[in-house]
């Protein structure tokens, strides 16, 4: 749930590190970010995961990255980071124009 | 943390605005009104401190649970209830909250928790009828939060209601049962319903009249609906399962109005909703004291945990890493 590494208040207290984690729903899916969680170490963060993320077989694999280890975009989506998909329509293939009797195109 | 005066704060407002307007989502590196942020924050903490307090009126019941099947169903239940504080904490950390500080805050009094948890379980029926009243209410409020504007809190509202539909079920099968017992299970669940229902609708909050923020929070799309919507809402879903149950409403003014299409109902003692929101209802000091003696008692563990992997990291410095392939 936090998406992106937390700003500053990290850990003040020696609390645990978060994590993010991600879960392959089934085989042949990509696994995709679900969550966030604490965790001691990294075995800690799979089993904690286990059963926060996956108590309902919601799951047949996961993986728990560090936070801190994410590298993020900028947040805002008009960011000129994003610019360069955002003037090439030929990638698309609405973009062309092939008559209608051409099969299978 | 994130006023930033770089781009303009007017640019800002505008641009976290119109995000709102067109019913978009905020996310969590978004500037966001200082306002904005604050209110969720206390939202989502006293929304997961509810949670993890809410473990305790049912948890008392697990070791003496009937059967091994509803001891299996409560142990489930009361360990959802743990998730849904963990993923609310969560959500709470991606606006800058920190962790130990929120349990400091619960544990310390300084934070509310839901007043419905400060009411004791004496009997198993309880366990049936909060599953039923408790859990009914809680997706009643908790259905239009998946559609909040702040991405996060949207997103662990979704997970959260896929499971709470189990947790109504199972309250209301388990009381179908005792229905078809003997007389004194029947009295029993008679009793826990005329105990749990006036608390239940209180769940809802303040009349709309008598609640300062609910506007703000609407006009910002964090709440969709007004708290007596939702009470209204609660009722008209609740009659006809009670009708079903074959048990009585404790409110003498419950009918069905022909005209709005929904049931009147009675007035809640919204004093005693005050009071108990306050400190001062049958149970606040048992529950505070519990969660902060099991936080006390947990700190050795944590901090062993702490040690261990200080220890581990210092001697591999790459613990055993997946294959990350996309
Ligand atoms: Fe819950
Ligand atoms: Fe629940």
């Amino acid at each position: 749930m936090s998406e992106t590494p937390t700003p500053a208040t990290g850990s003040p207290r020696g609390s645990w590190p978060l994590y993010e984690i991600f879960v392959r729903g089934k085989r042949g899916l990509n696994h995709v970010h679900v969550g966030s969680l604490r965790a001691a170490d990294d075995r800690m963060a799979l089993l904690n995961a286990r059963d926060l993320y996956t108590r309902r077989n919601e799951g047949v694999s996961i993986w728990a990255v560090r936070s801190t280890d994410i590298a993020a975009s900028a947040p805002d989506e008009k960011d000129p980071f994003f610019a360069p998909s955002g003037d090439k329509v030929y990638r698309h293939p609405t973009f062309y124009d092939i008559p209608e009797d051409v099969p299978h195109i | 943390m994130t006023e930033t005066e770089a781009p303009g704060a007017d640019a800002l407002q505008e641009y976290f605005d119109a995000t709102i307007a067109r019913d978009q989502r905020v996310e969590p590196r978004d500037w966001m009104p200082e306002g904005y942020r604050k209110t969720l924050i206390r939202q989502i903490a006293q929304h997961a401190h509810s949670e993890i307090i809410g473990m305790q009126p049912e948890g008392d019941w697990i070791t003496r649970a009937p059967s091994l099947r509803r001891k299996s169903i409560l142990f489930a239940k009361v360990q959802d209830e743990a998730g849904h504080g963990l993923y609310l904490y969560s959500a709470a950390e991606t606006l800058g909250a920190d962790r130990d500080d929120l349990t400091e805050r619960l544990i310390t009094g300084r934070q509310k928790y839901s007043s419905i948890f400060n009411y004791p379980t004496p009997t198993f029926a309880d366990v049936g009828v909060i599953g039923w009243f408790v859990d009914g209410a809680a997706i009643c409020n908790q259905v239009p939060l998946c559609r909040s504007s702040y991405g996060p809190y949207a997103r662990a509202m979704v997970r959260v209601c896929k499971e709470e539909s189990f947790h109504q079920r199972q309250g209301y099968e388990l009381l179908m049962t005792m229905m078809s017992g003997t007389e004194g299970q029947r009295a029993m669940v008679q009793d826990a319903v005329d105990r749990w229902w006036w608390p239940s609708l209180m769940m809802f909050g303040p009349p709309d009249d008598n609640s300062p923020n609910s506007e703000r929070s609407m006009a910002w799309k964090i709440k969709r609906h007004s708290n007596d919507e939702l009470r209204q809402r609660f009722v008209d879903m609740t009659v006809p399962q009670a009708e079903h149950l074959g048990v009585t409403l404790p409110d003498p003014e419950l009918r069905w109005n022909e005209e709005r299409g929904r049931y009147d109902f009675g007035t809640p003692d919204y004093a005693e909703l005050m009071r108990v929101i306050s400190g001062d209802g049958p149970c606040n000091a048992e529950r505070v004291t519990r969660r902060r003696t099991a936080h006390e008692d947990g700190a050795w563990v944590r901090e062993a945990a702490a040690a261990h992997a200080a220890k581990h990291t210092a001697r591999h410095t790459g613990p055993d890493r997946t294959e990350a392939a996309a």
